[in-house]
This record gives structure tokens, sequence and C-alpha cells, in this order.
């Protein structure tokens, strides 16, 4: 046996809390994770290994067919009773949901005005007594990137310039991604050249169902090929795909295909980014990664608008795939709503007060 | 640290649940008067009382009142003085009480968590998440019950003052399984938790005070071993409940063998969780983590035994492994913990123990490499790979955070697996294929099967065990008539026989040509292993003829037919009716025969024995036709799953059924067993065998599949102990003087078979109102969770 368990003490009554630490046998998974250094910035630009993806491999594909949504929705319902996270980890976990956000203005009347806006939300996003109260001294803790629609790259571009804060684009056709395959590569690399580094692309969802994953696969690694060094966020509009099955099946061939990231929804759908749905694509993220050794990004979007909400969804990254993960290198919030939520909970942790909105600068 | 390292560390942190109102309530209280009997708290009568610690760090929480046999007494005794007036009373009244306390216990539910939590050491999300809730959630359910019972039981009544003793894994939640049903069915109780975890039912009788329970009606006795076994020898108690290990389970059957007191038995288990390869296995290791890391394992249906197909099993094992690294053992009220303490110091031991043994006897336990808290009884999750089924983690019930693991190749030998156990308790499949599910769920011995999923329980879904995990279900309909006994007053005492009552009285009766009654085993007319016969008298105490004298070996031999005989429980209900109906049609062609020989035997006047042919008939023909419709329920419990409760046969019947009608009594106990797919061994009447042997053409020409049914002629009360020590019988009806019945009770405890015994009267084979009872006796309740959604 390789446990040692410690010999016991009478009388104490403090437990401290368990370490958690892998046993040196534990994982006998083909691809080791190192941690993450203790002190790695909010932002180190795209600093990990790219998915340089693989050939569609159906079989892959197949053996994760295997899905099912009871047991999902069982393990996180129970998930988020399980653990709790209070007092300065908390505020903690909020930071860190902050470092991970795209700060995202995806309205069909935005303007670049109103980019500029949120641009420099993204600069600026705590107020200056919080970020004291926090004892954030000169680190910067913002947002991870500003998401926006292409005719506003440039204006965030420009806006965030220096800042290291990401500018991502959503392209192809955005929400749908029913335009030719010609000109949603194009507006790819019309995004790019504007000075995009992260493009969130849409698959056709049609495509899910008719089972083409070929044509799905070369979609997407034309898209790939479109971006150049510019990261891929491949949307999988999950609320559209209807069972955990489709989206992780898509998950696995967006991998293949060579996604950076893969993401939930567009925020444009009628059911976004729900837990369940996010447990099968990390589980599918888990999966390439143990075969492959790489790390793909997971992007949730649409409807995480509470610090609670958030909280929920990086305990999930948590137990399902671990510390490395919580890094904007892998993990991204699609919000806009969030921020606010999260600024009233950091300012209630710095001062014993609840909070209201309108005490926190707008977007 | 400071709030930018933790946000670089990303640690959970601790996360811990005030003990403040609990400590406010140990503090305040008066345990030396923590007998609650009579609505009133009383002191031990000898002014004992024992220690309850808390496991996650061996201090003493408090001093409790232990209930001295006298106090027991007591405790029965206003049990007693409560019953009449509250068993008359209406349902709708009982339904209000039963509602006040799940209200009641609603208000405190946190008080009751954290409380459990401190007692028993189970991490407080799942005494907050779990046992609490589910407790609250069978008191509502049973008020149900208790305002349709007239309608719903209307022979029934309540069975009378009920002795309940419970264990320490889910101290409050057995305490509703418990109590629920017996107010509901108007019994009243004398209930003992357990030594180790006495606080939450001390709780709990708080608030049945301002619930309006009336005095005597809920009476709880907190103590050890002689307190349960003052209640299980209290002459006044009618029912015990109990759920407990195995061992002293069967030390309570001999016990109360014989004493007329009904019993339910939820014993311990070592529950099969088989993962066939196109399972998703992410969710299955989670199935894991709920199904034998819950409670530190300490759960009776924990999934202890993991059965895997050989394709995935080292995908699966290395999966398990990665998230056994990720449990958090810690403080039961950090609502981070997974994994606490085990309850005491006593179950640490045993749980190494095994382990070590385990590990000596050639399997591979592995356990993730943290460091456990420095005081308390924790112990690492253990995974035990390369278990052979001999190997004494696959055999016996750890009661620990251990993990079995054994591997198949195909479903037969799966199922093979998992039924290699004298236990039946629960059993896992996953399997994202619907066929392969719902086709071994019916094949395993187990009372519980969960599908895609585990550890589900609701109040409406019974629970309970095949083999040796005990007998008899809690919660639903079944569990109900647990605690209601028949309203029919009991018959005449039968007199014990003694062989000399065979010996000749009068001349021979020469038939015209010479008969010999062998015995019918496995299809075949056979002679007796000892080639011994007996005599056979009429009414006069003349020689009628003579009969095989079955010995033991007879009685094996023909329980290896029984048991042999798959074809019979396998046949469709609609095929089993089709037999029996052909059976009445075949004896009704011999009527007048069959009249003259029980005129002949018994005296009867000969309309009577005409009569009694004719109802045996008409009895056949009633079972036939409930073949196909004494059927299972679909339950809904308040989840996105359906429960199938299904009835399943017992298995091998033995059948007992007396003197009286000895061609009724005999019908009467064999077509409902063969009606719902068991098998029978059956042990006629000694006085007049000559019936039950001239039914073998009958059989033989009725498609009656070879072994279903088998007769051994001979001497009731030697052939029922034999049958009572026969460790493959699963179920066994006797009907005859008190001592074979007691012995037959005694007996049991080898493989706990079913007992049913005429407690040493005569039943009135004429009345319907037994037909239903032996059709409930014919099968098992085995609840199959089918959560859905795709």
């Amino acid at each position: 046996m390789k446990g040692k368990a410690q010999p016991a003490e009478a009388d104490v009554t403090d437990l401290p809390q368990i370490p958690i630490r892998k046993s040196v046998e534990a994982p006998p998974l083909k691809n080791e994770v190192a941690p993450a250094p203790a002190n790695t910035p909010a932002h180190t630009g795209h600093g990990i290994a790219r998915n340089p993806g693989m050939k569609l491999d159906i079989g892959f594909v197949e053996s994760m067919r295997n899905v099912n949504r009871s047991a999902l929705e069982r393990r996180v319902q129970t998930m988020a009773k399980r653990r709790s996270i209070k007092g300065d980890n908390q505020a903690a976990w909020l930071l860190r949901a902050l470092a991970v956000m795209d700060l995202t203005s995806l309205n069909s009347n935005d303007t670049d005005e109103r980019i500029r806006r949120l641009c420099a939300k993204a600069l600026q996003p705590l107020r200056r007594d919080i970020s004291i109260g926090l004892g954030l001294g000169s680190t910067p803790v913002r947002p991870a990137a500003v998401c926006v629609y292409h005719p506003f790259v440039a204006t965030a571009a420009q806006a965030l310039k220096g800042s290291g804060i990401h500018v991502a684009a959503v392209s192809t056709a955005f929400p749908h991604g029913l335009a030719p395959l010609d000109t949603r590569l194009k507006e790819i690399e019309a995004s790019v050249n504007d000075g995009a580094d992260e493009i969130d692309v849409v698959i056709k969802r049609g495509l899910v169902y008719e089972a083409k994953w070929q044509e799905l696969y070369d979609e997407i690694a034309a898209m790939r090929a479109a971006c150049g060094n510019a990261h891929l966020k491949v949307i999988l509009g999950t609320g559209d795909l209807a069972t955990l099955r489709n989206v992780t099946l898509a998950s696995m061939v967006a991998m293949m295909a060579g996604a950076d990231f893969i993401k939930t929804s567009t925020g444009k759908e009628s059911v976004n980014a729900t837990l369940p749905v996010g447990l099968a694509m990390v589980r599918a993220i888990r999966a390439y990664f143990e075969e492959t050794g790489y790390m793909i990004g997971f992007k949730p979007a649409g409807g995480i608008s509470t610090a609670k909400a958030a909280l929920d969804w990086l305990v999930l990254i948590k137990e399902e795939l671990g510390r490395p993960w919580l890094e904007p290198e892998l993990l991204r919030f699609g919000a806009s709503s969030l921020l606010t939520d999260i600024e009233r909970q950091l300012e209630h942790h710095v001062t014993g007060h609840y909070s209201a909105n309108h005490r926190h600068a707008l977007a | 640290m400071n709030i930018l390292e933790r946000f670089h560390a990303m640690e959970y942190g601790p996360a811990p649940e005030s003990r403040e109102e609990a400590d406010l309530w140990l503090g305040s209280r008066d345990f030396s008067k923590s007998l609650y009997i009579a609505g009133e708290w009383r002191a031990a009568s000898d002014g004992k009382t024992f220690e309850t610690r808390d496991p996650a760090t061996g201090k003493v929480l408090t001093k409790v009142s232990e209930a001295s046999k006298a106090d027991v007494d007591a405790a029965v005794a206003a049990a007693q003085k409560a019953l009449p007036k509250w068993s008359a009373s209406s349902g709708f009244d009982r339904a209000k009480v039963l509602y006040a306390i799940g209200r009641g216990m609603q208000r405190h539910q946190r008080l009751l968590a954290v409380l459990e939590s401190v007692d028993n050491g189970k991490p407080i999300r799942e005494s907050r998440d779990v046992d609490v809730p589910l407790a609250i959630r069978h008191f509502l359910y049973h008020a149900g019950w208790a305002q349709t019972l007239d309608k719903e039981f209307p022979d029934q009544k309540a069975v009378g003052v009920v002795g309940q003793i419970i264990p320490w894994n889910f101290p409050l939640l057995m305490l509703a399984w418990k109590i629920a049903p017996a107010l509901a069915a108007g019994c009243t109780v004398v209930l003992k938790p357990a030594e180790f975890t006495p606080l939450t039912a001390i709780l709990f009788a708080e608030i049945c005070e301002r619930a309006g329970v009336p005095k005597g009606v809920i009476n709880i006795v907190p103590g050890g071993p002689e307190t349960g076994e003052a209640i299980v020898n209290q002459p006044g108690i009618d029912k015990i409940a109990f759920t407990g290990s195995s061992e002293v389970g069967k030390i309570i059957r001999r016990e109360t063998a014989g004493s007329g007191k009904k019993l339910s038995l939820e014993l311990g288990g070592k529950s099969a969780f088989i993962v066939f390869e196109d399972a998703d296995l992410d969710s299955a290791v989670e199935g894991l983590v709920d199904g034998i890391w819950f409670n530190q394992g300490q759960v009776c249906c924990a999934g202890s035994r993991l059965l895997v197909q050989e394709s995935v099993a080292d995908a699966l094992i290395a999966k398990v492994k990665q998230r056994m690294s990720r449990l958090r053992v810690g403080a039961p009220l950090d609502k981070n913990t997974d994994i606490g303490p085990l309850v005491d110091k006593t179950q640490l031991e045993r749980v190494k123990g095994l382990v070590s043994e385990g590990a000596a006897q050639g399997a591979d336990c592995w356990q993730p490499d943290f460091t456990l808290p420095s005081s308390g009884y924790f112990v690492l999750p253990t995974l035990a790979t390369g278990v052979s089924p001999s190997n004494i983690l696959a055999q016996e019930e750890v009661f620990g955070p251990v993990l079995a693991t054994m591997t198949f190749r195909n479903q037969d030998e799966a199922i093979e697996i998992a039924n290699n156990t004298r236990y039946g308790l629960a059993a896992s499949i996953w399997s994202e294929n619907i066929n392969v599910a719902l086709h071994v769920a019916p094949q395993l011995k187990a009372g519980v099967v969960w599908i895609n999923g585990t550890n589900m329980f609701d109040a409406a879904c019974g629970f309970g065990g095949y083999r040796e995990s005990g007998f008899g279900r809690e919660g639903g309909r079944e569990g109900m008539l647990e605690y209601l006994a028949p309203k029919a007053a009991p018959g005449a005492e039968i007199k014990p026989a003694s062989k000399a009552g065979f010996q000749r009285q009068g001349d021979y009766d020469i038939l015209s040509i010479d008969r010999t009654a062998k015995l019918f085993i496995g299809g075949k007319q056979v002679r007796p292993d000892g080639n011994y016969s007996f005599p056979v008298l009429d009414k006069k105490g003349k020689l009628a003829g003579e009969s095989g004298q079955g010995n033991r070996k007879d009685i094996r031999d023909a329980v290896a037919a029984a048991r042999a005989c798959k074809a019979w429980g396998e046949a469709t209900a609609y095929n089993r009716a089709q037999v029996l109906y052909y059976f009445a049609e075949n004896l009704s062609g011999r009527a007048a025969e069959f009249a003259a020989r029980l005129a002949q035997l018994t005296g009867a006047a000969p309309q009577a024995a005409r009569a009694e042919v004719d109802l045996s008939i008409e009895r056949l023909f009633y079972h036939a036709g409930m073949s196909d419709k004494f059927e299972g329920r679909v339950h809904q419990p308040p989840s996105r799953a359906v429960t199938l409760a299904l009835n399943e046969p017992v298995g091998v019947l033995g059948v007992v059924p007396g003197d009286d009608a000895p061609l009724l009594g005999l019908i009467s106990m064999v077509a409902p067993a063969l009606a719902m797919g068991n098998t029978v061994v059956a042990v006629p009447s000694a006085r007049s065998p000559l019936v039950a042997t001239g039914l073998y053409e009958v059989i033989e020409y009725s498609d009656i599949p070879a072994g279903a049914i088998n007769i051994v002629t001979g001497y009731p009360s030697e052939l029922t102990a034999v049958l009572a020590k026969h460790d493959d019988v699963d179920g066994l009806w006797v009907v005859a003087e008190a001592d074979t019945c007691t012995y037959a009770e005694v007996e049991s405890v080898g493989n706990l078979k079913r007992v049913w015994t005429s407690n040493g009267r005569a039943i009135d084979w004429t009345s319907d109102a037994h037909n239903d009872t032996f059709l409930r006796r014919a099968v098992e309740i085995k609840n199959v969770w089918v959560p859905y959604g795709d």
C-alpha cells in the first residue's frame, strides 16, 4: 500500500484541511499536466503548446459516444453542493473569474464609442478602493480578452494596445454560421488583419445532425488555417445540438481539426451554457489530452451572469480538469453582465456591506 | 496567504459549517434524562449512562441514559397503553401527526444535519443534502398511507407494538424508515437508536413532543446490545424491525422464533457495481464515488464489488485512481469534505484489518497518497484490484471505503459473479444499452437495482434484500405491509402427532390391485432413498395403503430438482397460467376419484369431500388467473426516473400444508407458489399422503415441467426440519404444531430463508382470505431504478 497514515494524536480539535495531492502512481494517463507555476501572471499571452490537430479519427470520436445525461446532471447538481468557497478564497476565486473573462459586447447596435467604453472597463475593471482593499497592489487583474464583432476589432485593438488584453472577434457569419465557406474564411482573415488575435467561429450545426464529420472537420481545419497565429475558439452552439452526445462528438471533431478552445454557445441560442453541457465538453477535453497530450481550452458563454454561477463553473473545471486549466490560456467565460456582479461581491468582501449595481462603473 | 496568493493557488480552503446551534442544544439539555417513555424524559432506572463521541476528534460529546431491561419494559407498557387509542384513531388524525412531524423536522433541518455529522462523522453535505431531506420525505410520504389505510388494506390492521433497532450509519434516516410506516399503520413504537449515534433520535423525540404525538406512541430508548436484547425478547412486542449486521439479524431470527413476533430484517450486503464496455465510464466513476465512498462506505448497499468488463477494465481503473486522488478527506463539518472519519475506533481497526488480510490474500491494494488528519478515526479510501472471488475483500462486508475489483468477459459471467454471494441487497448496472441493462437487472439476486446510478432512495420505492441481506421491505406499499397483520382471528391450535398415531388400528381394506405410492422428484416417481414405507389409515383406523417414507436425502434430491428446473421461472406468466388452468382441468376430470379418496382418508361426508375437490379446482383457477395479474408497479420517485417494482419468484419454496383438508391445503400453497414462478418441494399431510400421491399422474400430464413440483411424503415434522436447514431453499411455509413452526424459524437462519408459519394454528383452507397472503409471500419485490433522459 502506498498511503501513509500519520499516527493519531489525542485531542486535536481543529482539523486541518487536507491538501489533495496526486499519488505518484495515481494518474496512469498517457500525459501528465505540469502544475501551474506559483506566480503565473494573469496574462502570459498564448503560452501553451498549441494544438496542431490530428487526422480525423472516427473511431476515437465514436468511442466518446456513451454520454449518460442523467448521470451528468447528477454530477453537476452535487458538484456545486460538494464544494464551497468562502472568505478570502472566494474573493480570490472571483478575481480568477474576472481574469478568465472575455468581456463581450455582441449587440446589433454596437458602435465604436460603445466598444471603447467596453475596452476602458476591461483596462480598469475594479474600483480603486476595491483593488486596494483586496491587496492587489500593482498586479493588474483584468479580463483576458474583449470580444466584439468584426467591425469593431480595429477599435478594440487600438484601445487595448500594449495592455496584454486579447482582442477576440466573433466570426464566420456569427451566430448562425451559414454563409458560404469562402465568405466565412475571408471574414476570419479580415478580423486577423484588423488586429484580432483570437477568433471565435461557429460551426454549421446541421453538419452534426447529418453526422457529416469529415465536412465539419474540413471546415474547422480551414478556419484554423485562416486564423494563422490567432487562436481559434470553436463555438458548437450546444443549445442547438440538443443532446450531450452530439455536443461530445462535435467537441471531438473540433479538437481534432485544430481548435485551441471549444466554446459552448453564441449567447444567441435559447439555451446557452449549462453545467451538464460544460461537463460533457470538459470530459471530451480530458479524453483528447489523455490521447494526444495537448491541452485544449474551454469557453462557456451565455447565461453566466452571477458570481455564484462563475464559481460553479470554476469548481467544475477544477474537479474535472484540475488546477492547470484555471488559466486564461485554457479557460474563458464569455460574459457581459457577470463583471458587475463580481464587482459587487468583491466590494462586499472588502467592506462587509452589500453593494448596488450603480456603485460600479459601466462597461 | 493573501488574496493574490490565493488567486494563484486556487485551493478550496476550509468552509466550516457552524456547530454553534448544535453545541447550544448539547449544552442546554439534561442528557442524564434522555429516555423518552410515555411522553416523559426519564433517567435510566439503574442510573446508567453511556458516552457518545465525535468521531472526528474522539472527544466525548455527552453521556446519554442507557435503557435497562426495566426501562424497555416500561416503554413497552407505555406503547401497549397507547396502542388501542392510536390504532383506532382515524387515518386523517394519524396523517396530521405524520405531517406535523415532517414539517417539524423541516424547521430544524440544519440542526438535525449538524448533529448527525457531529455524532456520526459523516460529511455535512451528506447529512444536509441526503439524510435529513430523505427522512423528512419519509414522514410526509407516509401521512398519505395513514389516511388511505382502510381503503388500501381492508383486511389488515396494525400489527401492534413494534420494537425497532437501528444502526449508526444513517441514524435519523433509519429512524424515519422505521417510525413513519409504523405510525401510519397505527402501531406504537419502542425504538432503540444505535449506541454510537443516539443524538438525532433524542432531538427527534423533542420534535415529536411539539408535533402532538400522543404520549406512549413513540418511545425512544437509547442503549447498547443489552437494551436491544431486552427489546427482542420483550413478550409485549408484536413485531421487531431491525437494520444492522447479518450476524445480529440471525440472532434476532433465532431469538424471536416461535414467539409469533412479526419480523423484518435489513442486513448487510456486498453489492455488485457492474460496468459494461458500453457504459459512460466517466459517469460510472462518479457512480462509484456515490456508491462506495458515500458515508465512508459505511452503507449496507454500498457498491463494494466493482465488476468491470475486461475490454474497459484498464481505462476504468485509471479513471478511478485519478478520481480517488481528488477526494477530500477531512473534518465532517467542512462543506468541502468528501470522506469523513469512520464512526468509531472499532470500525477503523476492522476496516484496516480486512484490507491487510485482503492484501495478504493477493489483492493489490492501492490508496491515494494524502495525509490523514492527525486525530479521529480516519482511513484512506482503498482500491483493491486483482481480487479473486475467494478473497476476503470479495466475500465479506467491509463497511468502509474499500472497493474490490474483478473483471468479467461477458454478460453471463457478470451475472454469475454478481450473484456469487450470500448477500443480495443492491446492485448497479452501467451500460448505455437499455437492452443489456434491462436484461441483466432481473437476473441479479438483489432487492434494489440501479441502472446508470447508485444509492438512489425514495420513500415510495421499497428497499430491502434478497438472501442473507434480510427480508421485508421499507418504503412503498410493500413497506406498509410489514406493519400490518390480518384482521382474521387465528385458527385452533394444532396438536402434535406422534409416529405411534400412524399404527394400524383395524383390518386391512384390500384394494383390487396393490399400489405403491412413491415420491415425486424431478418429474419422476421414485422410491424413497431409505426404502421404508409407512402405513396410511382411513378415518376408521383401517389400513388404506402405504406411503413412501421420505428422508433427508429425498429432500436433498427434491431441492436439487427444484433448483435445476429453470424452465418454470423463465416461462411467461401467460404460459404458467395456461399450465395451471390445465392442471385444474385434469384434476376436474378425476374429481370423483379424489373425492372418494378424501372421504375414505378423512372420513368426510361424500358431499364435503366433493366440495373440497371443487374448491381445490377453483383455487387452482384463481391462482392460474393471478399468474399474470399479481404484478409489480411503477413508481415515480421525485427525480427524472421510473422505478420498476418487479414481483420476482422467491426461488425454491418448501411447503408443508398440514393435515386439514389435505387436497385443498396442498393446492392452496402450491398453486400461488407456482403461479409466481417458484419451484416447490411439498411435504403433504402424513395422515392423508395418498391424496398427494394421487396427484402425480395429474401433474405428469398437465405439462408442468419436471422439477417444478416435487412431493416428498413422510413425517412432516422431520422433513420440515430438513427443509429448514437446507441452505438452498429460499422460502418455507409451514402449517404445523407450534414446535415444528418454531423449529422451522430457528433453523432458517442458515441462509435466512423466508419462513412463514401458522404459528401452531390451523388454517381455514375454505377461506379465500389466505390467497393474497401466499401470493405476496411467493414473490420478492425488486425495485429497478431507471433514470432516463438524453
